[in-house]
C-alpha cells in the first residue's frame, strides 16, 4: 500500500512541473505589463524611465530563464514572492483567503455528500418509483441552475422574507462560529447543490449499474440481509465512481468559485485569480495556478488512496 | 449391458418424500415486445441425496426455474406466474421475504456459471464465506472462521488460512469456482443449485469440479440439481436427467435410460450431438438443424416439431405427456420412434494425402515483456509462445489444442500479424511474411481472414448485419458498387445458412450460432485462402457447436479453404482437422496426424485431455478411472523449470525438471515432447 502511495505521489511531481513551465511560458507570451497598468492606476501616466527602473526593482528585465529559475527555487524554499501590484508577499496574501475558500468547499463538500449518497443509493433501488422521478428531476435541475444565481435568490430571499441579509466581513470559525456559519453556510448550500446533483447522478448510475452485477445475485443467494447486499456488497463496489467525481470537484471549489464569491461577496481565492489576472499581475498568477494545480494533484492523490483501499484489485499490481 | 445398469440404479421410489418438488412452475417475463414465458408448466423433484440434471439449449428455461426457485428472478421484469416449489412441505412462492432468505444458502445454495464475476471483487474470500455462516448460523467471527477454513480444505484450497485474506483476483477460475462451491457448502444445505458450473472452465478443470462436486454431494449427503447444456458431463455423475425444451420439460428418466435409450427426439438430438471420442469419427457430425423457437411467439402444438426429424401430421397438436416405469415423455410418437434405430452417420474417410504446404511456421517465439513493480521498473518476460513449428497443406485443416494460457490464441494473433513475432519465421504461399510491410500486409490480409470466438462482442452492435459484411467487401473493393455488394451480401449469407432478407437485422436479434455463421460470411467475403479460426464454437451450445462445424467442413471442401482451428478441448477438433497441435504453456507437447493423435496419443497431456473430454455414456463413464490430472494450470509468469508439464503430470521424475524435452519423431509422422515415451 505505501509503494502504491509512493508511486502516485512520485507520477504527480512531472505533472505539477509541467504545469509551471507552461504557465511561466503562457503568462510571458501574454501582452500587456503589470507596471504600466499599475503606474497607470495609481498615478495616471507611465513614463518610461520609471517603469523601466521599477521592471528592474521586480526583476523583470532579467532573462526568461533565469526568472523561471528564481521561481522556482523560490518555490521550494517555500517562497512565493511578493504581488507585483501590492507589494506584500504572496504567501500572506492567499493565506488570508484560503481558510475562507477551504471551508466553503468542506462545507459543500459535506453537504453533497451526506445528501447525495442516500439520495443516488435510495433512487437507485426504487428505480422508476414516484422517489426516483422526483430524485431525478431535483439534480437535473441542480445541474441546470448556476450556483451564483442560486445565491442570489437565496439572498433575496432572506431580505423579503426574514429581513435578515448574511454578514458581509469574513470571521474565523474558531473567533466566532455563529458569525462565521451565519456567513458561509449559504454559498456552501448554493455551491453544494449542484454538487450534490453531480454526485448523486453518478451514484444513482453506478448502484444501478453494480446492483446487476453477478456477485450481487451471489450476495443474495447466500442469504444476506438485503441491508446488508446494499451497504457490503454494492456501495463499497458503487461509490468507487463517485469518489473520483467528489475529489475533482472538491479541487475545483476551491479555486473556481468566481462569481458566487462576488454575489456573497466573499474575498476567496477565485476572487483574488480574477483581480490578479486584470492586474496582469505575474507573481500572483504564477501562484495562484500552482495552488490550483497542486490542489488538484492531492486530490487526485486521495482519489487513488481511496481507491486502493476500497479496490484490493489496485493495491497488488 | 445398459438394462443391468437400469435396474441397478435405485428404483423410482415415489414414496420417498422428496425434498423439493416444482409443480407446474410458469415464469413470465415482461419485454417491450410483449410477455415472454420462459417456463411453461415444468414439475418435477428431487429426492435428499440425490443428482438431478437439468439439461437443454441456452434459452429454454433451465437457469430461470433455478432462480424462481431461490426467488432471485431479475424484478421487475421477471415473475412467477403460476404453479408450486414445494421445499420440506412448504411452498417457497408464498413464503414471506424474511423466511426465504433464511432458507436461501442455509437450506438451498446456489453455484453459478461465472466463476469470475460471481464473487465480489473488493471483498476477502474469507469474509465472502463466513458471511452465511454468522448470518444463518449466528456464528462468531473465531468460529466462522474455523469453519472456513475446514471448507476450503473441504474443497481442496490449499494454504487455507493464508487464502483466507485474499480476494477473488488472486484465485483462479478454477480455484474461484471451489470457493463457490465452498460457500455453497457453508452452511451444510440439503439442496444444492449448479447452474452450468463448469462451461467457463478449461476441460480438465472441469472434471476436477465435476469429481469434486459429486464427491461431496454424496459425502454429505446433499441433493444436486446440475443445470447444463452438455449432456456429456452429466453422464458420469446423474442419477436422473430432466430435458427442457423451450420452456417445457420434454423428457425425464433415469440417467441409464436416459443415456440407453432416449424417447424424446430432442434428447436423441442433444445426446448425438456430444462429439465422441470413443467412437470412430463419423463423415459430419450429428446436430439438430434450426434454432429454438421465439418464446414470445411460440408455435402451437409441439415446440420441437419444426426442427423434429420424426415430424408428422400429429405434431401440429400438443403432446399428451405419458409417465410411465418411472419414466416422462412428451412426445406423440415416442413409441414408435423407440423402436427405430437411428441409421449411424458412416465414419469417415482417412485423412487425403499430402498437398503442398500453404502455411509454414519454424521456430515461432512471441514473448511479452509485463512490468510488475510498483514504478513498472521491474520487468517478467510471459513466453507466450515458444519454438513452435507446424505446415499447414493447402486445403486441409491444422488443429491447435490447449487450455488457457497455453499460448494457442497467439499463435494464432501472430501469424494474421496482430502481433510482432519475437522470433521465428511464418511463411505464406510461399512468401516470408514475418516481417512483411504494411502495404505488402494489405494484400495478404485478404487472403487471411479471421473468425473470432466470441460471437457476441465481435460484431459491431450498431451494424446491421448486411453492413458488416459489405463494410468488409467494399474497403477491399472487392465489388464496384453498393448494389454489387448487396447482392453479394445476400449470396454470402444464404452460403452460410443464414436468410438473405437477414441482412437487414442486428447483431442483437440474431442468437449466437447465427452470429457466428455472420462471422464466417464475413470472413468469407474477402475469397481468402486461409482462415484462422479462433475457438469459434466454444461460447456455443454443443448442439449447435455441430451445425457450425459442419458448416466449416463443408466450405472447406466446396471453396478449397485452409484452416487453422483453435480449440480447448480435443473433442471439438477432432472432426475438423487433419493434423493436430497440442500446447501447453506456449511449447508444442505433441503433433500428429489426426487419427494417430486419437488413436494412440503419446504425450501424457494429451492421453489427459482426452481423459477429460466426457462420454454421454453412463456405462462407459463409470467405468472409467478417476480423472488423472491434477492442480491447476501453472501462471505463464513463472512456467515450471525444465519439462512445463511436470508439476500435473503423472509420469513425471526428476529428470523431467531438469531439462526441456525437445520435440521428436516417436513414431513416423507423430512429434511428443516428452522423455518418458517411446514408439
Amino acid at each position: 500500500m505505501l509503494k502504491y502511495i509512493g508511486t502516485r505521489f512520485a507520477l504527480m511531481l512531472p505533472a505539477l512541473f509541467g504545469v509551471a513551465v507552461l504557465t511561466f511560458v503562457m503568462l510571458r507570451i501574454l501582452p500587456g505589463d503589470v507596471v504600466a497598468a499599475r503606474m497607470l492606476a495609481e498615478t495616471g501616466q507611465a513614463p518610461p524611465a520609471l517603469v523601466a527602473q521599477e521592471r528592474e526593482r521586480l526583476g523583470l528585465n532579467k532573462p526568461l530563464p533565469a526568472q523561471f529559475l528564481d521561481w522556482m527555487v523560490g518555490m521550494v524554499k517555500g517562497d512565493f514572492g511578493v504581488s507585483m501590484w501590492t507589494n506584500r508577499p504572496i504567501s500572506e496574501e492567499i493565506g488570508i483567503r484560503l481558510g475562507l475558500s477551504l471551508q466553503v468547499a468542506v462545507m459543500a463538500t459535506l453537504i453533497a455528500v451526506l445528501v447525495a449518497i442516500p439520495l443516488g443509493t435510495l433512487s437507485a433501488l426504487f428505480r422508476n418509483s414516484l422517489l426516483d422521478y422526483f430524485v431525478r428531476l431535483i439534480t437535473i435541475a441542480g445541474l441546470a441552475v448556476p450556483s451564483f444565481w442560486l445565491g442570489m435568490l437565496m439572498i433575496l430571499g432572506l431580505l423579503t422574507l426574514f429581513r435578515w441579509s448574511p454578514p458581509v466581513t469574513y470571521t474565523p470559525f474558531l473567533t466566532d462560529p455563529v458569525g462565521n456559519m451565519a456567513q458561509l453556510i449559504w454559498p456552501a448550500l448554493a455551491v453544494g447543490y449542484r454538487y450534490a446533483a453531480v454526485v448523486a447522478r453518478m451514484v444513482r448510475s453506478s448502484v444501478i449499474e453494480v446492483l446487476r452485477e453477478d456477485y450481487i445475485r451471489t450476495a443474495r443467494a447466500k442469504g444476506v440481509f438485503e441491508r446488508l447486499v446494499i451497504s457490503r456488497h454494492a456501495l463499497r463496489n458503487a461509490l468507487l465512481p463517485a469518489i473520483t467525481v467528489i475529489g475533482l470537484e472538491f479541487a475545483f471549489l476551491i479555486g473556481g468559485l468566481v462569481v458566487t464569491e462576488q454575489v456573497f461577496n466573499l474575498n476567496g481565492i477565485g476572487r483574488l485569480f480574477v483581480e490578479a489576472v486584470a492586474r496582469h499581475d505575474f507573481t500572483m498568477i504564477q501562484a495562484l495556478v500552482m495552488l490550483t494545480a497542486v490542489l488538484f494533484a492531492i486530490a487526485n492523490l486521495a482519489v487513488d488512496i481511496c481507491y486502493g483501499i476500497f479496490d484490493p484489485r489496485l493495491r497488488t499490481k | 449391458m445398459s438394462a443391468a445398469l437400469a435396474q441397478s440404479a435405485p428404483a423410482m421410489a415415489p414414496e420417498q418424500a422428496s425434498l423439493l418438488s416444482v409443480e407446474g412452475l410458469c415464469v413470465e417475463f415482461a419485454t417491450s415486445r410483449g410477455t415472454l414465458r420462459a417456463v411453461d408448466g415444468v414439475s418435477w423433484s428431487i429426492r435428499p441425496g440425490e443428482i438431478l440434471a437439468l439439461v437443454g439449449e441456452s434459452g429454454c428455461g433451465k437457469s430461470v426455474s433455478a432462480l424462481a426457485i431461490m426467488r432471485l428472478l431479475a424484478k421487475p421484469a421477471g415473475r412467477v406466474a403460476g404453479g408450486r416449489i414445494m421445499f420440506e412441505g412448504r411452498d417457497l412462492l408464498a413464503l414471506p421475504e424474511g423466511d426465504m432468505r433464511e432458507i436461501r444458502g442455509r437450506d438451498i445454495a446456489m453455484i453459478f456459471q461465472e466463476p469470475m464475476t460471481s464473487l465480489n471483487p473488493v471483498l476477502t474470500i474469507g469474509l465472502q464465506i463466513m458471511e452465511p455462516l454468522t448470518i444463518h448460523l449466528g456464528m462468531s467471527e473465531e468460529q466462522a472462521r474455523a469453519r472456513a477454513v475446514e471448507l476450503l480444505g473441504l474443497v481442496g484450497i490449499p494454504d487455507a488460512e493464508r487464502r483466507l485474506e485474499q480476494y477473488p483476483h488472486q484465485f483462479s477460475g478454477g480455484m474461484r469456482q471451489r470457493v463457490m462451491i465452498a460457500i455453497g457448502l457453508a452452511c451444510n444445505p440439503k439442496l444444492i443449485i449448479a447452474d452450468e458450473p463448469t462451461t467457463a472452465l478449461d476441460v480438465t478443470i472441469q472434471a476436477q469440479i465435476l469429481e469434486l462436486m459429486k464427491d461431496l454431494a454424496s459425502r454429505l449427503n446433499i441433493a444436486l440439481v446440475v443445470i447444463t447444456h452438455n449432456l456429456g458431463i452429466v453422464a458420469r455423475y446423474a442419477d436422473r436427467v430432466a430435458v427442457m425444451y423451450a420452456g417445457r420439460k420434454v423428457e425425464e428418466a433415469e440417467a441409464g435410460a436416459l443415456f440407453a435409450a432416449p424417447r424424446h427426439p430432442y434428447s436423441a438430438g442433444l445426446l448425438a450431438s456430444v462429439p465422441r471420442l470413443d467412437q470412430p469419427r463419423a463423415a459430419r457430425l450429428e446436430t439438430i438443424e434450426g434454432l429454438p423457437p421465439n418464446l414470445l411467439h411460440p408455435p402451437t402444438g409441439c415446440r420441437f416439431a419444426p426442427r423434429c426429424p420424426h415430424r408428422a401430421a400429429v405434431c401440429d397438436t400438443d403432446p399428451v405427456p405419458v409417465e410411465r416405469d418411472g419414466r416422462y415423455v412428451a412426445c406423440h410418437r415416442a413409441e414408435e420412434i423407440a423402436h427405430q434405430a437411428a441409421a449411424p452417420i458412416p465414419p469417415a474417410a482417412p485423412v487425403a494425402g499430402d498437398a503442398p504446404a500453404l502455411l509454414t511456421v519454424r521456430g515461432l517465439k512471441k514473448h511479452f515483456r509485463v512490468s510488475t513493480g510498483a514504478m513498472g521498473t521491474q520487468h517478467a518476460t510471459i513466453r507466450a509462445v515458444e519454438d513452435v513449428s507446424f505446415t499447414v497443406p493447402k486445403g486441409q485443416t491444422l488443429g491447435i489444442v490447449g487450455e488457457s494460457g497455453c499460448g494457442k490464441t497467439t499463435v494464432g494473433r501472430t501469424i494474421l500479424r496482430l502481433e510482432e513475432a519475437t522470433d521465428g519465421v511464418i511463411d505464406f504461399d510461399g512468401t516470408n511474411i514475418t516481417h512483411a510491410s504494411r502495404v505488402e500486409m494489405k494484400a495478404l490480409r485478404r487472403r487471411i481472414q479471421v473468425i473470432f470466438q466470441d460471437p457476441f462482442s465481435s460484431l459491431n452492435p450498431r451494424m446491421t448485419i448486411g453492413g458488416i459484411i459489405q463494410e468488409a467487401l467494399l474497403v477491399h473493393k472487392r465489388v464496384p458498387k453498393a448494389k454489387a455488394a448487396r447482392e453479394r451480401t445476400a449470396e454470402l449469407l444464404v452460403r452460410v445458412g443464414l436468410f438473405a432478407e437477414m441482412a437487414e437485422r442486428y447483431p442483437h436479434q440474431l442468437s449466437g450460432g447465427q452470429r457466428q455463421r455472420v462471422g464466417i460470411a464475413r470472413a468469407l467475403a474477402m475469397e481468402p485462402d486461409f482462415i484462422v479460426c479462433d475457438e469459434p464454437v466454444s461460447a456455443l451450445d454443443v448442439s449447435i457447436q455441430g451445425q457450425i462445424i459442419n458448416l466449416l467442413d463443408a466450405l472447406q471442401r466446396d471453396l478449397g479453404l485452409t484452416y487453422l482451428f483453435i480449440a480447448h478441448d480435443l473433442a471439438v477438433v477432432r472432426h475438423i482437422s487433419h493434423r493436430i497441435v497440442v500446447m501447453y504453456l506456449g511449447r508444442v507437447m505433441e503433433m500428429a496426424d489426426r487419427d494417430a493423435l486419437y488413436a494412440s496419443p503419446l504425450h501424457p497431456y494429451t492421453k489427459a485431455l482426452l481423459d477429460a473430454a466426457p462420454i454421454p455414456d453412463p456405462v462407459v463413464e463409470r467405468a472409467r478411472a478417476p480423472r488423472a490430472l491434477t492442480g491447476e494450470i501453472p501462471s505463464p509468469l513463472a512456467p515450471p523449470s525444465g519439462c512445463v508439464f511436470h508439476t500435473r503430470c503423472p509420469m513425471a521424475s526428476a529428470e523431467c525438471r531438469a531439462e526441456v524435452p525437445a520435440l521428436r519423431e516417436v513414431r513416423p509422422g507423430q512429434f511428443a515432447a516428452c522423455i518418458k515415451v517411446s514408439g
